[in-house]
């Protein structure tokens, strides 16, 4: 990411983003691209939210005009009028990543660099966050580059998945080629009407067994196992989970073979 | 939707886009400075005790010169009113280069906070922005007193001043003054790649101060050979107080010298922006 950004110089390869040599033109990049550090702030710790933005508007020279357009437009999307006053050392974690990417995006930039920007958020700002890159990458056509742990994020935004495993890609794709590449199979949940010793049917594996509830790894067409299980057993309840995206990329940690062509 | 660009294309006359160059770290200086000074601003009382308690400082130099003066009568050949022009000239020089260049010290704090990192991704000189952090007009506190002392000084020693010595003595201290900033860039990078490097370079920035409130020649042969020939201290205020004083060198030294304050300023700052660059090229950041 750093390297990406011009921040580093890489030691050897080469890196182009929106079509620079990062550590060589650093400070032209900068105007193309917007960047978000999730554990840090690009903000003035000790001024209010914003001077700091109007700072911010003076560096990367946008006029007057269109600045008051966008903070405008932002402040509204972002939610931000309660604490525009407020020194930026005392907003909440959400308050300043919800400032900084307004700082980020002023300029208007092609590409939206965020580094773990959920990190540490509590779930209703996650979801702000989300739902707003989610819109500036319909409606403005901004590239959003992400990283992070979270996997609901990946899950919520991301048309183009890269795993990355101690240095070397491991995956990189979209989201539904990322599920087939580990076989994690699809667990049928399958609450019985009375307690039951685990259910032994064609094509599946009881897994675990909690009272009447039973898991199910599916090895065949889910419509055969279930009515398999249904003739032989008086069934409650039936849920059929999807495997997550966790489990897929732990897997792929785990150095589960992915499938050869994928990679 | 806002969708106006907001890229200045740059003209195709390479006049303007050379003064562009120049002036842009200019503006963005100016504008970071005066958003600290307006933060500053909010707190009037609080900045203007710590000006007077630098102004205090600075007197309290100023009396240490006259008394070790008074009791001398002349050091190495120099009055009380010779020995404050070249405090004045020295700690004017300081003082400036510490209001506008002084906070490139806490290069090592802004690398350790992450701040830097932020630094380097606004289309911004970092140098720019780490030197405008925090700016405060109560390092005027340092300035002015140290502008006084030197008028007094100069107004009272025994000068013929010709055309040509007024217009040298400007000349001479934007010498001095950049000759000082430089010194504190270049120090400043070893925090690049020493953790907590800041004391080390405050033994050359303020110590250097120090040692060029006072004539040089008080101090040992080698010491103002290594202040002339290795950290060009002596180019501050000993070398200009020599040439407004018209005064051959007592150590010896090439005359020579005491003309060469411009061209070590450049050659000064040449070798801080190097150094910089360099410094900026190995910057390993933290964590990742």
């Amino acid at each position: 990411m750093k390297m990406l950004t011009g921040i580093l110089t890489p030691t050897s390869g080469s890196v182009r983003v929106v079509g620079r040599d990062p550590s060589r033109q650093r400070t032209r990049l900068a105007r193309d691209i917007g960047v978000v550090f999730g554990q840090r702030t690009t903000l003035w710790w000790d001024l209010p939210l914003r001077d700091s933005l109007s700072l911010t508007r003076h560096l990367y020279r946008v006029p007057a005009d269109v600045h008051a357009e966008r903070l405008a437009e932002l402040t509204e999307l972002l939610e931000l009028e309660p604490f525009l006053d407020t020194p930026v050392r005392q907003l909440s974690l959400g308050q300043r990543m919800r400032g900084d990417l307004t700082a980020a995006l002023l300029h208007a930039p092609p590409l939206l660099v965020l580094d773990e920007p959920t990190i540490g958020l509590d779930v209703v700002s996650k979801s702000t966050i989300r739902e707003f890159l989610l819109r500036i990458n319909r409606e403005r056509g901004t590239t959003i580059l992400i990283t992070t742990h979270d996997l609901g994020d990946v899950e919520r935004l991301c048309d183009r998945v890269i795993v990355i495993d101690k240095g070397r890609l491991a995956f990189d794709g979209g989201l539904p080629e990322l599920r087939a590449t580990v076989p994690t199979p699809r667990v049928l949940v399958v609450d019985l009407a009375a307690p039951a010793p685990a259910i032994e049917v064609e094509g599946a594996v009881t897994v675990r067994v909690d009272g009447p509830r039973q898991w199910l790894e599916l090895a065949d067409n889910p419509a055969r196992v279930i009515s398999r299980v249904t003739a032989g057993h008086e069934v409650a309840d039936l849920t059929l989970r999807e495997p997550d995206i966790e489990g897929v990329v732990s897997a792929l940690y785990r150095g589960a073979a992915p499938n050869e062509s994928r990679v | 939707m806002v969708e106006t660009p907001t890229r200045v294309r740059a003209t195709g006359n390479p006049l303007v886009h050379a003064a562009g160059a120049v002036l842009r770290p200019v503006q963005d200086y100016h504008r970071l400075a005066w958003i600290w000074v307006r933060a500053f601003a909010q707190y009037p009382a609080s900045l203007l005790l710590m000006s007077l308690a630098v102004t205090v400082s600075v007197l309290a130099q100023v009396g240490a010169v006259v008394i070790v003066f008074g009791h001398a009568g002349t050091l190495a050949g120099f009055t009380v009113y010779e020995g404050l022009m070249v405090f004045g000239l020295a700690a004017s020089a300081f003082g400036v280069a510490d209001m506008f260049m002084g906070a490139v010290e806490r290069l090592g704090s802004h690398i350790r906070a992450g701040s830097f990192d932020a630094m380097l991704v606004r289309p911004v000189s970092p140098l720019v922005q780490l030197a405008a952090d925090e700016f405060s007009p109560r390092r005027l506190g340092k300035v002015v007193p140290a502008l006084v002392v030197l008028g007094i000084a100069l107004a009272n020693i025994d000068v013929e001043w010709t055309p040509g010595r007024v217009l040298l003595l400007p000349v001479m201290m934007l010498s001095g003054v950049l000759i000082c900033g430089a010194i504190w860039v270049a120090t400043a990078c070893l925090q690049f790649f020493v953790a907590n490097a800041r004391e080390a370079a405050n033994s050359l920035t303020y110590g250097g101060q120090a040692l060029s409130e006072y004539p040089l020649a008080i101090y040992g042969r080698e010491i103002v050979r290594s202040v002339t020939y290795v950290v060009p201290l002596a180019f501050i205020s000993w070398q200009p107080a020599l040439l407004v004083l018209d005064r051959p060198d007592p150590l010896g030294m090439p005359e020579a010298l005491r003309h060469a304050g411009p061209v070590i300023a450049v050659l000064a700052c040449t070798g801080a922006a190097l150094l910089w660059r360099f410094g900026l090229r190995h910057y390993r950041s933290t964590g990742s």
